[in-house]
């Protein structure tokens, strides 16, 4: 896969939670994920065409996305519910958004669908096309998550 | 700048519309509704009087781009300050609604004081 699909993801990544949820994200070495079971508790999963096609997902542990909301709302979350999962499909939706910006503007336009969030331990990621995928470590104060990127071969 | 007014939020995440009326009240909003789409978005607007609207591109039934044709093409709204806060900001979706009538436009993510300053600009 183009590598250079990839930063675009990362910085967007750490624009999104240090803007939306005022917290500092490392970005670990990106590395080629084999299995279909999510890493994270919650995923957040976005389809996107262009000239190729792929898939993003960011999957969160969760004690790391009950942070991330927690700031992002300016009150304590405790539990996995519905405003979590509205939380992780709007964040899942902010990241595409930067990242395919910065992609437009080095040539490469795509759109986005509306994204879909799955939650559940040991829950599967469901790529749509069958090119590799390379997932991005983060880690937070509170807790880590991952990106997932996936573009046709 | 009057806070006293009636602003609509229209977002299909609840997050988003949370995170917004968040900082209007902060900024002194507190006449605040909302609506998950720009079809709710519309009704909301024929049934009551509006005085600001911020909403996102995305949205499923009608885009906020749709809702903005809408709007300006009206007689009641045609002038109403109408500020898209949307994660789609390439060159072209700008171009698009600068066309459309749009009196601002802001990028998620955004900081509350991104919002403060461009109702600053168009509710002068």
């Amino acid at each position: 896969m183009d590598v250079t699909l990839i930063n675009p993801f990362i910085n967007a990544t750490i624009n999104v939670l240090e803007i939306m949820a005022f917290m500092n994200v490392t970005a670990g070495k990106p590395f080629l994920k084999t299995d279909i079971t999510a890493i994270g508790d919650i995923t957040g999963l976005m389809g996107l065409t262009g000239k190729t096609n792929g898939t993003v997902a960011v999957t969160f542990e969760s004690n790391c996305i009950l942070a991330i909301v927690s700031n992002m709302f300016g009150e304590q979350m405790d539990e996995i519910n519905s405003e979590i999962i509205d939380a992780v499909g709007e964040l899942t939706n902010m990241i595409s958004g930067q990242a395919r910006r910065e992609l437009a503007e080095a040539g490469r336009s795509f759109k986005a669908a509306i994204p879909s969030v799955v939650a559940g331990s040991q829950h599967s990621i469901t790529h749509y096309t069958d090119g590799p995928k390379i997932a991005i470590p983060f880690t937070t104060e509170n807790g880590d998550f991952t990106i997932e990127v996936c573009f046709e071969r | 700048m009057d806070t006293s007014i009636k602003v609509l939020v229209v977002d299909d995440f609840a997050t988003m519309r949370r995170i917004l009326k968040n900082i209007l009240k902060q900024i002194g909003f507190k006449n605040l509704v909302e609506a998950d789409d720009g079809t709710t978005a519309w009704d909301v607007l024929e049934e009551q009087e509006i005085d600001l609207v911020l909403a996102d591109w995305n949205m499923p039934k009608m885009t906020g781009l749709e809702l903005l044709k809408k709007v300006r093409a009206s007689e009641k709204y045609a002038k109403v300050p109408f500020l898209m806060v949307t994660a789609e900001a390439q060159k072209q979706n700008v171009i698009e609604a600068v066309q459309a009538g749009v009196s601002n436009y802001v990028v998620k993510p955004f900081t509350a004081e991104a919002i403060s300053e461009k109702l600053e600009k168009i509710l002068k």
